[in-house]
Parts: structure tokens; C-alpha cells; sequence
């Protein structure tokens, strides 16, 4: 195909290469600096799609993140949706198709790399066009460290779409010498491709950074597709320009309808020719630049539409080159099917239509005004005004730390621009007591000269019998005059409600042409001031960011910290299921070839009942408190007395909140008077450690004790079970292991070929137990120490799932799944571990208040299904049906629930934990659990199951 | 994302730290002699100021140190950070502030 739109030269783009990609299946031809919107129309092609709801021929109606109209799907290099052909650059071998704004999502997995860097700066400065180059010179010869992000492919901004001269020469040679002065500055930092979608607070601001999108497949694997800089400026400037604003006509949506600097974008960035008879439809001077630079270029303008009565001071200069200049006039439609044939154009006076007549073209160029780019500004809660006579809204405040210029502030002349970017970075650098350069020369601009007053007007009235149905506010969400209408009519006011009412401004783009345009017309139906129906809130991003750059690193095994203990190599080795405790991974059971987990946990819980187990149970935390009022402490935290605890023993402790709630169990060593050993939950650690930090840092500082995790710092092998005291002693032959000489409740250091090895008689299953303590660094060699001595007697590794077996069987709680947050130690049969005598500990005040003595708060207790057969699933529901034997009426009254169920080696049946009701009072009664759509007879018990009278404890 | 000034380790950003709530809600000296209501009071009670509001923070990802603050809870800036070992504006000097500001 050829590209006979093509001017014969100029535009920024490579004439020397030619690239080729694929459109709807076409073969087209472009240059690199193209983007795909910029090669298709070379190719004479407007039509990008249809739209969403009324399938309407949509196409290309502006240059780059505004355009409402040409969403496109990429097959290739890599599937990705909506995305816009006026941003996407082109490069060979691009595949791409039309979308009518519903996309497809890749169905193969994302090989590319994404990532994100922090950068702190003194002077962030958003937007490389006239304002943010002067204002980012201007800090950059200060010294200050700076950054300037700008989200085209080059430098410029608005420079690179017209025929400004600077200092006598074409103003991108300006350009040029502005960019390679700042490489020149090692402090500043400056980014092209890079899109600053959001600004948050204290000077934070997300950029998205497109890398290697425009290399297509020529993108190294190894840099990052995109990145997303986290860019923290002590001040931001916010120079990122204006849109351009449409008016609303009926059949405005027809393709070849397009905003007029877009046109002006199209050939002198591009080379590209939008058209070849134009008519230009405008309420503003700038409109006629478009009309002179595309009459030079050799298009033939028909019209210059002129919706004010006196027209524009420029018209002499159309006059002169022979184009037709229509004051008082606007356009009132359009004819075509697929493209614009012909503009309806009418005598315009008084808000009143005249008559009219088509006059025939094939692009129609408008300008309603331009609307400041202030997303950034109002993102930061920067308040807007509105502005009578651009009819746009401009910042109203100054913020801390962010200014706004340029065009964005609407400074529209580019002197004006200039002046205003060195303006603002000297004030911003001075409010940073840097020193602003003394030497800082701005280019000299031509004279501005003065615009006639423009003319706000938003939609022209329809007169082409659609009733506003034709008339498209937001072309993305084919919304249209009429639906504004119908809101209004729905007795609707905030311009918040109309937006979701109407969608307006939902789509892709935000409503970056179409959100002043409701605001507008929404305040002229209701008859109310602009500035009283006021925007829409602006917010993050500016423009679509895609979920795999937010991700960045943070997906698959990155995405959250996986811990392990220094036997996971074994335990994978040994074929244990894993399952997730809070972020480490645990071994839940140890099946044999062809043993599903029932056949495996019940093995495990025989060994460890009738000859000896052992557990990795390293993952429990670990808190080494130290100092000469540790006990004091703890004493305050602990239910229980932990003063008394002689130095060699171990005491079990609960911890409660100051609502009397447990939060936490656990085992305490004391190792020294001043110094204790905290054994807590897996997942409670964190918790816990943080909990005695606040309480020692912020309502007892006067305590001398420091608190440390070392959960990492020890391995904790539990040894169960009746031949537990075999394996020990063969282990560790200096250690006397008898009962009398290591009872119960007590610890022992000791060493293994000189490693140093902790041993404590603790137990979580009520059998003879010991624990092992060792340094991660030898933790395989003292485990496979401890499987060799116990592999006469058979030992058993064993997973979680027999470690709460065995701790269930004997009523042991597990805090967080036997409990929730609204359970004292009474209610679950603690009492024992509440101490009478200290004066006060946190807690201890709430169990006297009277919901505490209620007889009927939930307890903990035994559930046996009387079946023998059913594992009530945990969470279930334990009812009470009438004597008769029938269930009470609903609402059906709610007892309690299964807070744990289990199949028992020990009991050879099932058994559930449950809090429920007046728990104790009901053992021996029989209650009811639904069970998929039947009622299940269990029988309540005490909470201990197995060996209630403690007698296996010693072997 | 805001930046919050930690005492000891300077300015660092929000998701460092974690909120601890109003500040000066002193522990009960004697627990056991005060009423059920005085204690729930203690366990449930805090201002919901709009405005200037004396409050607690941990930095918690960073130094693990708690400190007190004063911020407005309508816009969010932080007006001073104590450290703990440091005299402290009172809730009374508040109060009187706010009396001050009060239309």
C-alpha cells in the first residue's frame, strides 16, 4: 500500500526507513517517529472502528491521549487491549486491529520484565514543552537536582506541531539545544515516553515510563518493558499544556472529523495530510493556523467556520491566501457514511441557527477552545475556577510544593510560556532556598499577537431533527446531548451524578474532551453558572496503566515473601504436602506411596501416641526478652505469674487485651533472672512482639527490658511420645533424662559435637515430649541425629495436621481458630492459668465486668458426633432442637460453632472443638449439627478428649 | 502517599508506619477501684475530633519506636511529632486551640 497522504518532505519522522505492519489485515507502510494513527492516515484511513453502543463508523479525531475515537487491539508483538493508535508507536511487524471499545486480554502469560524505581529530586517538572524546558533549564543551572518527564517519543511539546521560531530558527533546533543542555547537568534526569498518571501527596508523582513498546520486537529481553517511577519532588512543576476542546454538532462523530491542532500535529510532526478539502469550524483565533499551515501544505480549505459575529483579526490573512472565512456561522452537521463528504454550515447569531448549506469536504476541523491539562494540579487537591472567557477551568490556589504553568495555567502565547516556566522554577527553587541561577537566557519568541476574544460555546443547537441523539458529548461512551437531557430530566444536578448516569467520562479517557463540554451544557440546561456545576473529580491515572507495570517485580514467587525453615530442602526431599502458615510454607503431612492425607495424618497421630514423632516446629515465634524488669513486665502482659518461675523451669502463658480477650499463648523459658525466652504462635509473633513493645515503649518506658524476634535464630524440633526419652538420651547420652532429673515444665542446655542444643519438656500433644532447640546451621544434622537414634523405635516425621490432631485431642486451643477475638481464658476452661494474685495484669479488670460472669457466654468444649462417622466441617453451625425432637421455628437460635474438627487414631472416631453456650453446662447433652441438609447428633464433652487425667505426660 | 516525619529516623513514607490511635489515654493507675463505666471508658472511648488531634504512631517497618503526634484529621498533615521522652503538647493546650479556632 502506499502512503499518498504523504507530504512530499518535513515532519520528524525517518523517510529513510520503512517500516510495514498489519491493520484489520491490510499491509500498510510508515516511517519510524510515526504512530500507527499518523501511518494510517498517510494511508488515506480515518476509520479506526465502530463505536461501543450504536456501532457508528469512529475514527481518528485527535493526535495523541485525547482522541476519543481510535482505540485499537495489538496482536502483535504482544496481545494487549485498548490501547490508542494516536500513542502507539509504530514499529515493523506491528499487528493491530480496531476495537469498538470492548478489548481482549492476552490469553498467554506476559514474558516481559516490568519494574520500578524511586527517585528523589529537589524540582520535578512534568511536560518537555515550551514552559516545562524554560523551567526545567531555569533549576537545572541552579544546581538542584531535577527531573523532567514528558510522555511523546521526543521533546517539544507543542514546538513540534507548528511553525514557532526561536532566536531567529525553527524552534525545535531550540529544543535540541535545551535537551542536550540538560544531558549536560549530571543532577537531572530526564525521560521521554514517560506519562505522570498521578500526583499524590507531599510531592509524590507515578510515571509510567514506555521503554521498549516503541522497539516492537526488536526490545532487548533483558530491559524492562516499563517501568513506574516513584519520583518524590520537593516541588513539581506542572507544565503539561492544554487539550484542545471540540463543539457538539449533530453527526460529529463522523470519522474525518478531527480537532484542529491535531491536523496542524498530523503535518508537521508527521508529514501527514489529514485531508485534501478541509473546512475548519472554530469559536477561537487558533483554529486559523490550522486553516493557513494546511492551505500551505496544499490542502484545499473551503471554509473558515467563524462561530463569532466579528470574526478574528486573522481573517485578512485567509482572505489573502484565497480561503473563505464565514463570521457568524457554525457547523451545523455532517453527511458521509464512513467519512465526512460534506459540513452542514448555517448563519449562527444570538444562539439562534439560520439557514444553511453542505459544503463539500473530507476532513472537518474543529476548536471549541482549549481546556488547561490541570489532572496533576486537581489530583493534588489544587481547587479549579472557572474561566469566563477561555470557558475552561484553570487552577484557583497556589499548593505547597506544586505549581502549575504554561498552558496548563493558561498561558497560551509561546513567549508567555517561556517566561512563565523560568517564572515559576525560580519561585519554586527560591521556596527551596536554592539559589536560581544568575545566568538563565530565554530564547527570544516573536511578539505575541493579541487573539480576538474567543467565544464559549459548547454544543450548537440540533436542528437536524435527531434531538440531540446525534450530538456526541463523549464519542468513547456514544454519549450524547440527548442523554445529558434525560438527566437532567431525572431531576439529576451534580455534575458527579451525570457523569455515572450518563457514563460520560468513564471511558478510556477520562473525558479529556468531553468532561468541560458536560459541565457546560449540563449548566446551561439547568440554567446555573459554570462554575456552580464545577468538573467532575480528576483522578488517578491520567491515562490507562496497565496492571503488569503496577505489578512490577511483585508477581509469581515475588509476590509475597515465602519463608522456610533450614529443613525445607529435607522436607520437600521426604515428599511432604506443604501447606501456607501466614508467609512460610510448613509440611502438613508426610504421605507413603498411595496414602491420601486421612491414611497419613492417622499414622502419624499412632506414632506419635504409641512410639515417637517428631515435628519441624521451627516456624514457632521466638522472643528473647531481656533486662532487670523482664519479669515486671511480663507480669503486667501474662495472665499467669512469670516472676515465679525459677531460672531452668517453663511456665505456659496466655495473654489477653486490655478487653480481656486472649490474643496470644504461649510457653515462657526463663533463662536468667534478667532474661526470659518467649514461645508464641507462628503467626501471632509479629503480633506479640509488637504488643510488648507498646505497652514497654508507650505506658511503662520507665521499665529497663529490651524485647528481640529470634525466631530465626533457633530450630525447634518437638520429640513425641512414649519412646521420646529413648531418642533424647541416645542423642544426647550426658543428659540424664529421667523424669526426676529433667522433670516436666523444665529446659537444659547441652551440646552436640560441640553445637550448643537446648532441650525443654514441653509438650502440645500431652505425651512424654522434649523439644530441640538448635541453630538453624546445624538443624539437618541434629534432625537426621535424632531420625537415626529413633529409627529402632519407628520415629515419625509429622506435618501440621498431626500437630492439631494431637493438640485437639487434648483441648488444646489454637488462638485465632479456636478463638476469635471475643474469648476470655475462663471461657475456654483457663482459669487455672489466670493468677489471683497479682494485683493487675492487662486484662484482668475486664473479666469483673458482668458480661464476663455471664454463665451463658460460649465455651469451649468437646463435640462427638454420635454416629462415630461424620468430621463435622469446621464452622458449622451447632443447634437445639425441642424435646419433641422438631427444630424451633426460624430464625433458629444459633448455639455456638465448630471451631475445629479432626478424625481421632487415638478415639477410633471424629471429634470437633466448639465454642458454644453454656459449653460446660451441657456436657453429656446432645445437640445438633447441619451437615449438607441434615442434622448431625453429636454429643457435648469437656474439651479433653484423651488422657483427661494428664498421666502420659511423664511416659 | 504522605510523608510522615519520624522523631528518630526523619521522613519516611506512610506505609512505614502504622496508627496507634488517640494519644494520652493514660493506662488506669488502679484498675480495680475504677467503675465498669470509667473502665469501658478507657477500653472503648475515644475522641473523634475533626480537626487537631493528639494521637499515637509506630514506625513500624523502620526504627519500631512509637512517638505522638499532632495532625489534623480533616486535611491530614501532620503538624509535630514527640518523641515520647520529650514534653508533649497537652490535650488541654488542644482543647483550648480549638476553643480558640471556634467560630
Amino acid at each position: 500500500m502506499t502512503s499518498p497522504f504523504r507530504t512530499a518532505e518535513g515532519g520528524r519522522i525517518d523517510r529513510a526507513t520503512t517500516l510495514e505492519f498489519t491493520f484489520d489485515g491490510q499491509t500498510h507502510t510508515g516511517h519510524p517517529g510515526d504512530t500507527l494513527a499518523s501511518a494510517l492516515l498517510a494511508a488515506g484511513r480515518h476509520q479506526i472502528a465502530t463505536s461501543i453502543k450504536l456501532g457508528r463508523p469512529r475514527g481518528i479525531a485527535a493526535a495523541w491521549a485525547e482522541d476519543p475515537g481510535g482505540l485499537v487491539q495489538i496482536e502483535e508483538p504482544f496481545p494487549e487491549p485498548m490501547l490508542l493508535a494516536t500513542t502507539v508507536e509504530l514499529h515493523d511487524g506491528l499487528v493491530a486491529h480496531g476495537l469498538p471499545g470492548q478489548g481482549r486480554l492476552a490469553e498467554i502469560s506476559d514474558s516481559a520484565r516490568y519494574d520500578a524505581v524511586h527517585h528523589h529530586v529537589d524540582v520535578l517538572v512534568v511536560g518537555a514543552g515550551p514552559a516545562g524546558l524554560a523551567a526545567a533549564l531555569t533549576a537545572a543551572r541552579s544546581g538542584a537536582r531535577v527531573a523532567l518527564v514528558d510522555d511523546q517519543s521526543e521533546a517539544g511539546g507543542s514546538l513540534l506541531a507548528g511553525t514557532d521560531r526561536l532566536d531567529g530558527a525553527p524552534a525545535p533546533e531550540w529544543v535540541a539545544a535545551a535537551v542536550a543542555e540538560l544531558a549536560g547537568h549530571p543532577e537531572v534526569l530526564h525521560l521521554q515516553r514517560t506519562t505522570a498518571f498521578g500526583s499524590y501527596d507531599d510531592g509524590f508523582v507515578l510515571a509510567l515510563e514506555r521503554r521498549t513498546d516503541h522497539l516492537g520486537t526488536a526490545a532487548p529481553k533483558h530491559v524492562s518493558r516499563q517501568r513506574v517511577w516513584r519520583l518524590r519532588a520537593r516541588s513539581v512543576v506542572v507544565a503539561t499544556g492544554a487539550h484542545e476542546r471540540p463543539v457538539v454538532f449533530s453527526d460529529n462523530d463522523r470519522p474525518g472529523t478531527m480537532l484542529a491542532g491535531a491536523a496542524r500535529t498530523f503535518l508537521h510532526r508527521y508529514g501527514v495530510l489529514p485531508g485534501r478539502e478541509a473546512v475548519v469550524f472554530t469559536t477561537n483565533d487558533s483554529a486559523y493556523d490550522a486553516a493557513l499551515d494546511l492551505h500551505r501544505a496544499g490542502v484545499r480549505v473551503q471554509a473558515v467556520v467563524d462561530a463569532r459575529p466579528v470574526g478574528s483579526p486573522r481573517r485578512e490573512e485567509c482572505e489573502r491566501a484565497g480561503i473563505r472565512v464565514l463570521s457568524g456561522a457554525v457547523v451545523t452537521g455532517t453527511q458521509g457514511v464512513e467519512r465526512v463528504t460534506h459540513a452542514l454550515v448555517a448563519r449562527f447569531a444570538d444562539g439562534e441557527v439560520g439557514a444553511g448549506s453542505a459544503i463539500a469536504c473530507d476532513l472537518l476541523l474543529v476548536s471549541g477552545g482549549w481546556n488547561p491539562a490541570v489532572h496533576l494540579f486537581s489530583q493534588a487537591r489544587g481547587r479549579l475556577r472557572y474561566d469566563e472567557v477561555l470557558g475552561a477551568f484553570l487552577p484557583a490556589e497556589e499548593l505547597e510544593g506544586l505549581s502549575v504553568t504554561g498552558a496548563a495555567a493558561g498561558v497560551f502565547d509561546l513567549a508567555g510560556c517561556l517566561a512563565d516556566g523560568q517564572r515559576v522554577a525560580r519561585a519554586a527553587l527560591t521556596a527551596l532556598a536554592v539559589r536560581p541561577p544568575g545566568e538563565d537566557r530565554l530564547p527570544t519568541a516573536p511578539e505575541p499577537v493579541t487573539p480576538a476574544a474567543p467565544l464559549v460555546l459548547w454544543r450548537v443547537p440540533d436542528t437536524s431533527g435527531a434531538g440531540g441523539h446525534t450530538s456526541f458529548v463523549d464519542l468513547q461512551r456514544d454519549a450524547t446531548v440527548a442523554d445529558i437531557e434525560r438527566a437532567v430530566g431525572a431531576g439529576l444536578r451534580s455534575i458527579e451524578h451525570i457523569k455515572r448516569y450518563t457514563t460520560i467520562g468513564t471511558a478510556h479517557d477520562q473525558g479529556k474532551t468531553s468532561g468541560v463540554l458536560t459541565s457546560g451544557i449540563t449548566a446551561e440546561l439547568l440554567g446555573i453558572p459554570v462554575q456552580a456545576t464545577g468538573t467532575t473529580t480528576f483522578r488517578p491515572p491520567y491515562t490507562p496503566v496497565a496492571f503488569a507495570a503496577l505489578a512490577g517485580r511483585d508477581r509469581g514467587r515475588l509476590f509475597d515473601p515465602e519463608r522456610v525453615t533450614s529443613l525445607h530442602d529435607w522436607h520437600v526431599a521426604a515428599g511432604a504436602v506443604f501447606e501456607d502458615v501466614g508467609q512460610w510454607k510448613r509440611p502438613r503431612f508426610y504421605p507413603r506411596p498411595g496414602e491420601g492425607m486421612e491414611a497419613a495424618v492417622l499414622r502419624e497421630c499412632v506414632a506419635a501416641r504409641t512410639g515417637v514423632g517428631i515435628l519441624d516446629g521451627s516456624t514457632l515465634g521466638k522472643i528473647d526478652v531481656q533486662g532487670p524488669d523482664a519479669a515486671v513486665l511480663l507480669d503486667r502482659l501474662y495472665t499467669n505469674m512469670i516472676s515465679s518461675l525459677k531460672v531452668g523451669s517453663v511456665r505456659y502463658g496466655v495473654m489477653c487485651g486490655v478487653d480481656g480477650m486472649v490474643i496470644d499463648d504461649g510457653t515462657v523459658l526463663r533463662l536468667a533472672e534478667d532474661r526470659f525466652l518467649l514461645l508464641t504462635t507462628t503467626g501471632g509473633a509479629a503480633k506479640v512482639l509488637d504488643w510488648m513493645e507498646e505497652w514497654a515503649q508507650t505506658e511503662w518506658p520507665d521499665l529497663r527490658v529490651h524485647c528481640t524476634s529470634v525466631t530465626e535464630q533457633w530450630n525447634t524440633f518437638p520429640v513425641v511420645g512414649p519412646r521420646s526419652r529413648d531418642v533424647i538420651g541416645a542423642v544426647f547420652p550426658q543428659v540424664d533424662v529421667a523424669n526426676e532429673a529433667f522433670p516436666f515444665m523444665t529446659w537444659r542446655d547441652t551440646t552436640l559435637d560441640g553445637v550448643p542444643v537446648r532441650l525443654a519438656r514441653i509438650s502440645f500433644s500431652g505425651e512424654l515430649a522434649f523439644e530441640v532447640y538448635v541453630n538453624p546451621w546445624y538443624g539437618v544434622a541434629v534432625w537426621e541425629r535424632l531420625l537415626g537414634a529413633g529409627r529402632p523405635c519407628g520415629i515419625t516425621p509429622y506435618g501440621t495436621e498431626t500437630m492439631h490432631v494431637l493438640r485437639a485431642e487434648k483441648g488444646y486451643p489454637i488462638i485465632g481458630q479456636d478463638t476469635d477475638g471475643t474469648v476470655t481464658p475462663h471461657d475456654l476452661g483457663m482459669a487455672w492459668a489466670v493468677s489471683k494474685k497479682k494485683p493487675d495484669f492487662v486484662g484482668k479488670r475486664s473479666f469483673a465486668r458482668q458480661a464476663n460472669q455471664d454463665p451463658l457466654r460460649k465455651q469451649l468444649v468437646g463435640l462427638l458426633p454420635v454416629d462415630r462417622r461424620t468430621v463435622l466441617p469446621e464452622g458449622s453451625q451447632i443447634v437445639e432442637l425441642h424435646p419433641d425432637g422438631q427444630l424451633p421455628p426460624p430464625p433458629v437460635p444459633m448455639l455456638g460453632h465448630v471451631t475445629s474438627s479432626y478424625r481421632s487414631a487415638e478415639l477410633a472416631r471424629p471429634f470437633a472443638l466448639a465454642l458454644v453456650k453454656g459449653g460446660r453446662s451441657r456436657i453429656g447433652d446432645t445437640v445438633h449439627v447441619p451437615v449438607d441438609g441434615t442434622l448431625v447428633p453429636v454429643e457435648v464433652t469437656g474439651s479433653v478428649l484423651v488422657d483427661p487425667e494428664g498421666a502420659r505426660r511423664d511416659g | 502517599m504522605q510523608l510522615i516525619e519520624c522523631p528518630w529516623c526523619g521522613p519516611r513514607e506512610e506505609v512505614e508506619f502504622h496508627y496507634g490511635g488517640q494519644a494520652h489515654v493514660p493506662y488506669p493507675d488502679a484498675p480495680a477501684e475504677v467503675s465498669d463505666e470509667e473502665w469501658a471508658h478507657y477500653v472503648f472511648f475515644r475522641d473523634n475530633t475533626k480537626g487537631r488531634f493528639a494521637e499515637r504512631w509506630c514506625h513500624s517497618a523502620g526504627c519500631r519506636r512509637w512517638f505522638n503526634a499532632i495532625r489534623d484529621t480533616a486535611t491530614y498533615r501532620f503538624e509535630s511529632v514527640h518523641r515520647l521522652d520529650a514534653p508533649q503538647p497537652h490535650a488541654t493546650e488542644l482543647a483550648r486551640s480549638r476553643r480558640s479556632t471556634a467560630p
